[in-house]
């Protein structure tokens, strides 16, 4: 490929892609190890039940059997399974490996078989018998939290987790003062994260080197070393964690699990590689869930749509065991639920509950996307209320753009922002007036056309570090190393732990324009704790941000050494080189050059006299950003509700995104695309339903609506471009963007359609079923 | 109590003694190494396994590596010629039609019997022919675009 002056910014295809379309990639799952073995999970039939007794003879006397493990053989020889996030007052309850005397959630672990193949270790657990005394399950957060109910833990006295208060007079006040006030019920409904690749595990134990080498589908390798020693007890320098190719995680792979702890456990303990893989049912009900609030809003507001006061009552629906940042996610909910707009007073409580259910914690989006939703319905409702156009309500409580940095409420910093404009531009591509017309037209027709608006900020990066729980061993930091090759070919050992995000082409990009090489000459590797040094991971949007600008730092690193090197061999100042077309050229006469190559073996030859340098060519940084970084957008959908059927159908899906800077807008899309799904997944379809008995209804793709393609709509996406002035590259980040920004959208859309039907609140997800009924009980309520 | 299955996998000759149950995909991934073809649900629900068998596109979870047998199979890895990249491998990468791969493979592999179907699809036909196959990370519209890239490209390719 010939150099390409300007990478950055350019659609380049992804260096992925070749081994991921031709079925060379290896996945966890995909590795054979000399003498491995397979592990299986004995999970959980009951919600909530005693264990008396795990019956496991039968099951070892099977042939190929070569262990089986309840509780009782783990006695004292593992911690317990992380949770490093923390609240006031906090309940940390006991998360052991598999169930010591109590069942909590149905798919809870109570115990391990390991045989000679997949098929074997399946076949054990149906011997293992299991004798349960079954208890009544609290399902429901916000019964949970009432006196008397059953309890998870005894020993708590009650289901409260920590309740935690935000208070500020000022709301009551405002609330007093109002000429409207909304009140809304919402259920962020608890949702399945489904990373297409289902969790996996093998660990190897190499007995002379006493070496652990773990391969996991995770999305922060180092955090995941640093957590298995801890709870197995072995130096961190004596292990190695792997992230090979990973299929995918939205957060369900930001986590540290009862199974990636027990399959090196058993590696050890066997001498022997182990694998284990999850079945889509046991991702279903053991891997985390995503939302899960119910959101009490009163919202205060003045007669021309100015928004004075929102206030908040959370039930957070936690699950039965805490998980890495269960207790944290949530957080962001509150602090962020005045989304885009200069609400001057916010308040709001969270009560958060054990339930006999799988924990909660960060899915795509994780806490914001709870947030933007009461900021966006809030502004509707008003807008409703008042009879005021909801692009207007949202123009005249934006901040504006003169206001950056602007300090929240909430004591966040937003670092910069042009809501207006992105606003502006999504109306214009969609022809607002027209729609509002047409809708005018349609509705004397007796159809149903609705157009949903919704503005949001995010927060993104999640550092300083200070941002993170202490307890956390690391911080909200990024590392990279650049370590260019006697060669002059260009690697990049990166801290992140990309997963589709593509940093291997964008960070490439960078490499070249950065050092004026070839970008094939640039090779980006990740995953592997033996090789990068410390890194954090990828989750919450800080790919690029953190990792990026760490790459930034070493590339600077390497330039300023560069630049010393030749401007010896040049005897020109070191301020007057530049680089680029694989060459260190005078700026001030491009034609008086010497090659990148010569600059190379002089930093490893050695030879040349550079004074005051070290040999070799390479660097390493470590980035602490001093803000987190707050992207924004506005979404607009436009729908037709088919009133006798209750079925959706969009018209159009128009996104504005703004992440600052782009360093190749096709990664963008596909980012933007992605998270849109996941975001009209939850406003139409998707919804973890446990019955009372706290069985999961919706434990396969039978019952749980991932969509498909023909059920979403053609996303036409256009950016604004408002740089962070947080760091170097200006660049904010993209994975979760979308997912917030959706949702309400697409609510606001259906519910704006069946507004002359009398229809003002539906609880997601909005399927047919749901709005043809909520059209009936309007009629009723009218006839 | 194994039994003997003859398969051609991508143009090779294979035999060899497995027991009854074991599923194709298995087979493919653990017996052939051929590690191209995912498993995302065990349940034909979400695609990621799909090969083509004797012509069509089956879910590879949910046959038996017997039932196969005499057969022929088309993966993922056999659809490279003399080193060139099928047209639909091609427009997956040239449209950005996926991220972290691992649907990729069935995707492909369903969007080569929607292909050989119909040659022209449109952008409704091509969602509703890959209902069968799931993917979480790209909203499907690249991959439609994918998949219209390749049928644009296989008009002149044999």
């Amino acid at each position: 490929m010939p150099i390409t002056p300007k990478m950055v910014g350019a659609r380049i295809k992804r260096r992925e892609d070749p081994r991921l379309i031709t079925g060379q990639a290896t996945y966890t799952d995909d590795l054979q190890l000399p003498g491995m073995l397979y592990m299986s999970v004995l999970r959980s039939i009951y919600a909530h039940a005693k264990v008396n007794g795990v019956e496991v003879s039968k099951a070892r006397e099977l042939p190929g059997v070569v262990a089986v493990l309840t509780a009782a053989d783990l006695a004292g020889q593992t911690g317990p399974v992380p949770c490093v996030a923390e609240a006031p007052g906090m309940k940390l309850p006991h998360h052991p490996l598999l169930a010591e005397g109590k069942v909590r959630y149905v798919g809870e672990p109570v115990a391990v078989v390991v045989a000679t193949s997949r098929y074997v270790a399946r076949d054990a657990l149906d011997l293992i018998e299991v004798d349960y005394d079954p208890l009544d399950a609290v399902v429901d957060p916000e019964k949970a939290a009432e006196a008397g109910s059953t309890l998870l833990y005894d020993e708590f006295g009650d289901n409260i987790a920590f309740r935690t208060e935000v208070p500020n007079p000022a709301v009551a006040q405002a609330l007093k003062e109002a000429d409207a006030v909304v009140k809304l019920r919402i259920v962020q409904q608890r949702l399945i994260p489904m990373a297409m690749e289902p969790r996996a595990t093998v660990a190897q134990w190499d007995r002379g080197m006493k070496q652990l080498t773990v391969w996991s589908a995770t999305q922060i390798p180092h955090l995941l070393r640093t957590q298995i020693a801890e709870a197995l007890r072995v130096p961190e320098n004596h292990i190695r964690v792997i992230a090979p190719e990973v299929g995918g995680g939205f957060g369900a792979k930001l986590n540290v699990y009862r199974e990636e702890l027990l399959v090196p456990y058993l590696a050890m303990k066997l001498g022997k590689p182990i694998k284990w893989t999850q079945a889509r049912r046991e991702d279903f009900a053991a891997t985390i869930h995503g939302r899960g609030q119910i959101q009490y809003i009163e919202a205060a507001a003045k007669k021309d749509g100015t928004v004075t006061a929102i206030k908040a009552k959370f039930f957070l629906d936690l699950g039965a065991y805490f998980q890495l940042f269960t207790p944290m996610i949530p957080s962001f909910t509150g602090m962020l639920m005045h989304g885009c707009y200069k609400v001057p007073a916010i308040a709001f409580e969270q009560i958060a509950v054990f339930t006999n259910k799988m924990a909660t914690d960060a899915y795509r989006g994780a806490g914001r996307p709870e947030a933007a939703f009461i900021a966006e319905r809030v502004i509707d409702a008003v807008a409703a209320e008042l009879k005021l156009d909801p692009a207007e309500v949202r123009r005249k409580n934006f901040i504006a753009k003169e206001a950056f940095p602007y300090p929240t409420p909430a004591g966040l910093v937003y670092d910069s922002g042009d809501y207006h404009a992105a606003l502006d531009k999504a109306l214009q591509i969609v022809d607002y007036a027209a729609l509002r017309k047409e809708q005018e037209e349609l509705r004397k027709q007796g159809r149903y056309l609705g157009i949903g608006l919704s503005s949001y900020v995010e927060i993104c990066g999640m550092a300083p570090s200070t941002f993170l729980p202490p307890k956390l061993k690391a911080g909200g930091w990024e590392s990279c190393t650049v370590r260019v090759d006697p060669s002059g070919k260009v690697t990049v050992l990166t801290g992140i732990s990309p997963h589709g995000q593509g940093q291997e082409t964008s960070f490439a990009q960078m490499v070249a324009d950065e050092l004026g090489v070839n970008i094939d000459d640039a090779m980006v590797v990740h995953g592997d704790t033996a090789v990068v040094q410390y890194g954090i991971g990828t989750f919450g949007s800080r790919g690029m941000a953190l990792g990026g600008t760490a790459l930034k730092m070493s590339l600077e690193k390497i330039k300023a050494k560069a630049r010393t090197i030749a401007s010896h061999l040049m005897e020109a100042p070191p301020e007057n080189l530049d680089f680029g077309e694989g060459k260190v050229f005078l700026k001030s006469d491009p034609s008086k050059f010497i090659l990148f190559q010569q600059v190379v073996e002089a930093a490893y030859g050695f030879k040349a006299g550079v004074p005051n340098i070290e040999p070799g060519l390479e660097a390493t940084s470590f980035y602490e950003p001093s803000n987190c970084l707050f992207p924004f957008g506005t979404h607009v959908a436009a729908v037709e509700v088919d009133a006798e059927t209750g079925e959706v159908k969009f018209r159009r899906y128009v996104a504005v995104d703004d992440c600052g800077n782009i360093i190749n807008p096709m990664l963008v899309e596909g980012q933007v695309h992605g998270g849109i799904a996941q975001g009209v997944a939850q406003a139409l379809y998707e919804e973890v339903v446990y019955d009372e008995n706290g069985q999961l209804l919706t434990g396969s793709l039978m019952d749980y609506a991932v969509p498909k393609a023909a059920m979403m709509p053609f996303m036409e996406l256009d950016n604004t471009v408002t740089p962070t002035p947080v760091n170097p590259l200006g660049v904010k980040g993209v994975g979760e963007a979308g997912t917030i920004g959706s949702t309400p959208a697409v609510v606001n859309a259906v519910l704006d359609a069946l507004a002359p039907l009398g229809v003002k609140h539906i609880d997601m997800p909005l399927r047919p079923e749901k709005i043809w009924r909520a059209i009936q009980d309007a009629k009723g309520g009218q006839g | 109590m194994k039994k003997a299955v003859n398969l051609t996998v991508n143009g090779e000759q294979h035999t060899d003694e497995v027991e009854p149950r074991l599923l194709l995909v298995h087979y493919l991934r653990d017996v052939l190494s051929l590690t191209g073809t995912h498993v995302g649900c065990e349940t034909s629900l979400c695609g990621a396994c799909t090969v083509i068998l004797n012509g069509q596109a089956v879910k590879s979870c949910t046959v038996l590596a017997v039932q196969a047998d005499g057969g022929e199979v088309l993966t993922v890895e056999g659809l490279e010629k003399d080193g060139k990249l099928h047209p639909l491998q091609e427009g997956f990468w040239e449209e950005h039609g996926l991220q972290c791969g691992y649907c990729t493979p069935g995707m492909i592999m369903a969007s080569y019997q929607l292909l050989q179907r119909n040659p022209n699809p449109t952008d409704e036909q091509i969602r509703h022919g890959l209902e069968g196959n799931l993917c979480r990370c790209t909203g499907y519209q690249h991959i439609v675009k994918a998949v219209q890239y390749a049928a644009e490209k296989m008009k002149s390719y044999e």
